[in-house]
């Protein structure tokens, strides 16, 4: 497109920056339109998944539910609170879209489909996450609420501890490829990064969903103690502009678990140089709703945990099992040879087949010194509260209630 | 590229309000803040000067980094003193702060 | 100077650096304070990626405006008093006034063309300095490697950490309150709870 645009008569300089300038237009408004898809299915997926029907009533089975919904949320009126800090009230919301659409300058949708190929695309990531922090801080203080502020105080909370992990696991695929852009990781997986460190996907699906803030971990908007959280103030679009930026960090998340660990745009057993822009592209958008698939299952079936568990399940077991983590793969990628030069496939599979029976042996060290801890607590309680029905069972039911 | 002086007087610019600030502020961590400003004063400089003087050298950033470091790990340190002070004095007001002087 | 792209970039760069910290210097709202100051650090990290070091802008972020200034608004709002101060400022603030500005005009005399017109010798710099060469590729690479390496800064890496490392400590043990202890609490007198044994 810019040799187009130069060929008119345009200086390169400006040719760029309309370039550019179309790239975002189109990405953002492609982004904000997957919304309205991607909220539909969700909302499908989820109803099917706790046994109900879920969005059918609007167009063919609920397809224009969410468009309906937008119409109704743009003519609710635009309240802002008594006392509010007008400024950080508005701003917030729009923020908060904005931080996560900036996530996607630097992923890679295909072959040379990329916003920008930054150098330091991870630390990017990083850096537009923390915008996302700052916008929540500011519409739990905007809004003059002590409960928006609770709110927004749990959710910084939950969102700083749980970054530790999370960059503890992003960490890992950059080691492996020994760059921090994401477009070479993705070139760099010949095989797919999962395969070989099953536990770390594990470690950033975890940390992520805290991130993203949904339930099991979604205690910054628990109806039960906090009424909504930090955008209990919110009406209208702006509310919307809220719900829009969650439902997109949760699917980006998919995409970003994606290019990290599952191949990203690559399909298996094809090179990355034979690829085909478009088909690379459905490549990536089918792994991604993949791993969407898992989030909405995990957010549907699990009840949500407590604050304090929250933060002891983060600092007291992912934070020292991601370093542990680290630890392994930087020590056998430093002894298995060659792990530097790999080029095909071929080169890949031993330094994979060496990190899974690490990952393996981790996991099962893991578990064994969860069960020691598991079966000391139930002693404690035993010793305290007299011994538990069905010894066996850590939770019987009855307990509690 | 613009030329050197210029990152060198946003630097000084930087510096000089985070010293009025430590200067005036009564409130102690607003005086933190403004510490911060004139370390990010200082970072400008070094990377203003590694990229103009010896870009083929990485030690310009590397001490910017360093500074990031030592940033951090003051406002930390700091933090936690204006709240043990605050929990004890009920007060950040950095002046009320005075048993030492009796 | 000719009026280029990067000139236009670096004053509005500029502009929200220093516009950002006088507000965090004047502001009476501690909190709009905190959040002027991290105004300010972004254009500072901005300033870092027109002088081609992304990873030091990418760190500022991350650092600067994800963890410390986060902190500091922490500090603010379990300080609840210190919003409703009448007084924002040192009643001898004149005097500060003065000695900044005769910095700033010290710092500007000295480091701008200025002192070479006006003859100042020994300096190892050239302030004036239009087209410096260009970075390295690997630059990120060597930044990444020089941390490591025994021969240039491990030791310095290894004594920064070990700083942080205090740092943390240090910040538990001032905040850590004695009293309340979490196991005092936690274990309430056995049988509180409906006995299950029947």
């Amino acid at each position: 497109m810019t040799d187009t645009l130069v060929d008119i008569g345009l200086s390169h300089d400006l040719a760029v920056l309309i370039a550019k300038l179309v790239g975002v237009f189109v990405v953002a408004t492609c982004g904000l339109l997957w919304t309205l898809f991607g909220i539909w299915l969700e909302r499908k997926v989820s109803g099917r998944l706790q046994d109900r029907l879920g969005p059918n009533r609007v167009g063919p089975f609920g397809l224009f539910q969410t468009l309906a919904d937008t119409i109704k949320i743009l003519l609710k009126e635009d309240l802002v609170p008594d006392g509010a800090d007008r400024w950080l009230f508005n701003l917030a919301p729009v923020l908060s879209t904005f931080s996560v659409l900036l996530l996607w300058v630097v992923i890679p949708f295909s072959a040379g489909w990329i916003g920008t190929d930054l150098s330091i695309g991870v630390l990017y990531l990083l850096a537009a996450g923390s915008l996302g922090m700052v916008a929540t801080l500011m519409a739990g203080w905007g809004s003059n609420n002590k409960y928006a502020l609770l709110g927004a105080f749990r959710a910084v909370a939950q969102l700083i501890s749980y970054e530790v992990p999370m960059v503890l696991a992003m960490l890992v695929p950059v080691l492996m490829t020994g760059s921090m852009s994401l477009q070479a990781i993705v070139e760099g997986q010949y095989i797919a990064y999962g395969l070989a460190i099953p536990l770390t996907v594990f470690i950033f699906l975890a940390s992520s969903l805290a991130e993203i803030g949904r339930a099991p971990f979604d205690l910054l908007e628990a109806e039960s103690e906090l009424v909504a959280g930090f955008h209990i103030e919110y009406s209208g679009m702006k509310f919307g502009l809220f719900y829009v930026a969650e439902f997109l960090h949760a699917f980006t998340v998919g995409v970003l678990a994606t290019v990290l660990f599952l191949g990203g745009w690559r399909i298996p057993f094809v090179s990355a140089q034979d690829t085909p822009a478009l088909l690379g592209f459905g490549s990536l958008l089918i792994k991604s709703l993949l791993v969407y698939l898992v989030i909405m299952w995990v957010r549907t079936t699990l009840p949500r945990v407590r604050i304090d568990q929250i933060l002891e399940f983060n600092w007291k077991f992912l934070v020292p099992l991601s370093l542990a983590n680290l630890l392994v793969v930087a020590l056998l990628w430093k002894i298995v040879p060659d792990t530097d030069q790999i080029a095909s496939v071929n080169d890949a599979l031993l330094p994979t087949l060496v990190l899974l029976t690490a990952n393996i042996l981790l996991i099962v060290v893991t578990s064994l010194i969860l069960r020691e801890r598991g079966r000391r607590e139930r002693a404690h309680i035993a010793a305290l509260y007299g011994p538990v029905d069905g010894a066996a069972d850590a939770a019987p039911a009855g307990v509690g209630d | 590229m613009v030329p050197l002086w210029m990152y060198l007087v946003v630097a000084a610019g930087l510096f000089c309000i985070g010293l009025f600030g430590v200067l005036t502020r009564r409130n102690a961590i607003a005086i933190l803040m403004s510490i911060e400003l004139m370390l990010n004063a200082v970072n400008i400089n070094l990377v203003a000067f590694w990229r103009y003087q010896t870009p083929d050298k990485i030690g310009g950033q590397v001490f910017a980094a360093f500074v990031f470091v030592v940033a951090a790990a003051e406002a930390v340190v700091g933090l936690a003193l204006i709240l043990a002070i605050y929990r004890r004095r009920r007060t950040v007001i950095a002046e009320d702060v005075d048993m030492l002087k009796w | 100077m000719e009026i280029t792209v990067e000139a236009i970039v670096f004053l509005v760069f500029s502009a929200i650096t220093l516009g950002g910290a006088l507000q965090v210097v004047l502001t009476r709202n501690l909190f709009h304070a905190a959040l002027y100051l991290m105004l300010s650090l972004f254009g500072v990290a901005g300033l870092f990626v027109l002088l081609t070091a992304p990873f030091l802008a990418g760190a500022q972020v991350v650092i600067y405006i994800g963890a410390i200034t986060i902190l500091i608004i922490f500090a603010i709002m379990l300080t609840p008093q210190v919003t409703r101060v009448l007084k924002v400022h040192h009643t001898q603030w004149p005097v500060a006034l003065a000695l900044a500005a005769l910095l700033f005009v010290g710092l500007v005399w000295t480091q701008t063309p200025l002192a070479d017109e006006l003859g100042a010798d020994g300096w190892s710099a050239d302030f004036t300095v239009e087209d410096p060469a260009d970075v390295p590729a690997d630059s990120l690479t060597d930044l990444g490697k020089s941390l490591v390496d025994p021969e240039r800064y491990m030791l310095p890496f290894e004594a920064a950490s070990l700083l942080l490392m205090a740092a943390l400590i240090g910040a538990v043990l001032l905040v850590n309150r004695p009293d309340d202890n979490p196991d005092a609490e936690a274990a309430p007198a056995a049988g509180a709870r409906p006995d299950q044994s029947g």
